[in-house]
């Protein structure tokens, strides 16, 4: 019972950290790696409730699930990410198309090198 | 952000953060009750399978574990639809590139046998799916710009393999009488093989094409120079 609240203890504050992160930071990229410490979270409270004390054997539903939840998260922080390199894409192409040359300039190089940094051309 | 503001809203989530915990202990408190796990666990027997995971995974519930397929299919097909992948990372150098020859062998075989214990033990077709979309990712992090995958055309078809098997097996068993994917006794285990063995493929190739991170590919552009006047030179960054 003690380790079973410790460890579903953990998630609520894994959980709650990751609620703060998600609404205080504003780059996209902070929002979903909180997004992903929220979902991590969940899934200790569902490992920590299949608990059903020592010497019988776990809830393999609870257990079914976060197993499931694992591959939807992986895949939905996929879908995130490209929309996010879309949009990252977007912003440095009309930076550089803007009529000012110095400003298309600097934004052009301050946005693009950070994007990727050890991609070949 | 305001600096208030994001202390107001830290206060917030500790309050929330001690009123799930305190029900969470009272919960942990209460008296269990009925729980679905005796009854998952009696009817393991008749599953096909010994690891109840999996039992819970493939027969029990099954519906569960095809949607989330058709979920990753469609996490997929997003990313897919907001343009070509970028181009690959550097070849790698000479430790790496050994590094990675044996890795990537490794991770497939254990990706084979965690498929296999599976059905007895930890393990299953998302663990062993796991494995083959990290081998896909190292080695595209070691120059592969395709994460070692084949063609679209053959991706594509990888890709629905999971979710065309799964649901090719549950429309024969409505069709045969049973009941969508309600398995005749005694052929449960081998049913479940193939579904999971079709699945790990799909969730291997699915988890390496999203690391890619857009539509592949050919691994010769056919540029020709002709065309090259026409094409927007932003595309080609």
């Amino acid at each position: 019972m003690t380790a079973a609240f410790l460890y579903g203890g953990a998630g609520i504050l894994l959980f709650a950290l990751g609620l703060w992160s998600l609404l205080v930071h504003e780059p996209l990229l902070r929002k979903l790696i909180a997004l992903n410490i929220m979902g991590a979270g969940v899934f200790h409270v569902f490992i920590a409730v299949a608990h059903r004390g020592d010497g019988t054997p776990p809830d393999p539903v609870p257990h079914a699930l976060v197993l499931t939840g694992i591959v939807v998260a992986v895949s939905a922080t996929a879908l995130a990410l490209a929309l996010h390199n879309r949009l990252e894409q977007e912003a440095s192409d009309s930076a550089k198309s803007t009529p000012a040359p110095a400003a298309g300039l600097v934004s052009g190089l301050s946005i693009r090198p950070q994007s990727d940094p050890i991609r070949h051309e | 952000m305001n600096r208030d503001l994001s202390l107001l809203i830290g206060i917030l989530a500790a309050l929330l953060a001690v009123l799930l915990l305190g029900v969470f202990h009272s919960t942990l408190a209460l008296d269990p009750g009925q729980r679905l796990a005796s009854l998952a666990l009696e009817r393991l027997p008749e599953s096909g399978v010994s690891n109840p995971v999996t039992a819970v995974l493939l027969n029990d519930r099954a519906y569960d574990t095809l949607l989330e397929l058709a979920v990753l299919l469609a996490a997929l097909l997003g990313i897919w639809s907001l343009g070509p992948a970028r181009p690959g990372f550097q070849p790698a150098g000479p430790a790496l590139a050994a590094m990675v020859d044996w890795v990537v062998p490794l991770a497939i075989l254990s990706g084979g046998y965690l498929l296999w214990v599976g059905g007895h033990a930890p393990g299953g077709a998302f663990q062993a799916g796991a494995l083959l979309g990290a081998a896909g990712v190292i080695l595209r992090l070691a120059g592969n710009a395709s994460a070692g995958l084949p063609s679209e055309v053959w991706q594509r078809w990888l890709i629905v393999l999971g979710a065309g098997v799964f649901s090719l097996i549950g429309l024969l068993l409505a069709l045969t009488g049973y009941g969508f994917l309600s398995y005749p006794p005694g052929q449960a285990k081998w049913l479940i093989l193939l579904i999971e063995t079709a699945a790990t493929i799909a969730i291997g190739v699915t988890l390496a094409a999203a690391y890619v991170g857009g539509r592949p590919r050919m691994a010769q552009p056919p540029r020709s120079p002709l065309a090259a006047p026409t094409a927007d030179p932003e595309a080609k960054r």
